[in-house]
């Protein structure tokens, strides 16, 4: 029993840490802010949740603790972390942050020019 | 440039009581475990000031209409009430009392005077954060 929840901490933990070394190596090889945000904010958050998991198991199962702030944690930055990372790409969008040049669509960019339209912007 | 910003003001709404319940409990554990009434003050002013980011000043002023000086002074006057009241009962100046009672829901509960001037550091750090912040963010 002990062998068995020792290997499933094991588990969460190598998990959360390997994705957080792919997080590492997107931010430093993605070519543009938008290809860089989608690996910061969707592997970040997931290999966070992972470790936070096998540390919510490591207490609970071994050192006999049922901690319930680690849940609120996961919660709180499953909720938070996609919202965090929506906008700051869409404030650095409309500061006029171009993409990389070999984008082939942008559906963000007409929208834009028509809330400018109506509101009388230009 | 006016911008639709449904998806931060959805998750204001939600969070914000993440933060406000959590900063009770941090607040209420402050004897036993790290906490305590400078934190949990500062994660209350902290929620208040994400749903001064995603709405606005004067939206936040409508709901919450709390006169943030009034606060300060409350929560000072709690702490020094705290602190003075054993000397009419002949005791040093901050002597503390706790005693042991059985609540209705909750069950066998120490209470301590120690809560309320804690209560009035939490009043305190919320007042100044958000007159800090309200003062600043005004000034079009």
């Amino acid at each position: 029993m002990m062998i068995l929840t020792n290997s499933v901490v094991i588990l969460f933990i190598t998990i959360g840490v390997i994705f957080i070394v792919v997080t590492a190596i997107g931010l430093v090889r993605l070519p543009d802010l938008y290809t860089r945000a989608h690996a910061a904010s969707k592997s970040a958050t997931l290999g966070v949740m992972c470790i936070l998991i096998g540390v919510f198991l490591h207490f609970w199962l071994i050192e006999d603790h049922f901690n319930p702030r680690i849940l609120l944690g996961i919660l709180f930055l499953f909720i938070t972390g996609p919202v965090g990372g929506h906008i700051m790409t869409r404030s650095s969008y409309i500061a006029g942050v171009k993409p990389w040049k070999g984008t082939v669509r942008d559906d963000l960019g007409p929208e834009i020019e028509r809330m400018k339209k109506e509101q009388g912007i230009q | 440039m006016k911008t639709n910003d449904v998806i931060i003001q959805f998750t204001a709404k939600i969070v914000f009581f993440i933060i406000f319940f959590f900063s009770i409990h941090i607040f209420m554990a402050g004897h036993y475990t790290p906490g305590g009434g400078f934190v949990g003050g500062l994660l209350t002013s902290s929620a208040i000031v994400l749903l001064v980011l995603a709405y606005d000043l004067n939206t936040v002023r409508t709901v919450l209409p709390i006169n943030y000086i009034h606060l300060i002074a409350t929560g000072l006057l709690l702490a020094l009430g705290t602190a003075a009241f054993p000397m009419f009962i002949g005791k040093p100046f901050f002597t503390h009392f706790f005693d042991y009672f059985t609540l209705p829901l909750i069950g066998k509960t120490s209470l301590h005077t120690a809560m309320l001037f804690d209560a009035g550091v939490y009043l305190v750090v919320v007042g100044v954060t958000m007159t800090i912040i309200q003062r600043i963010g005004e000034d079009d």
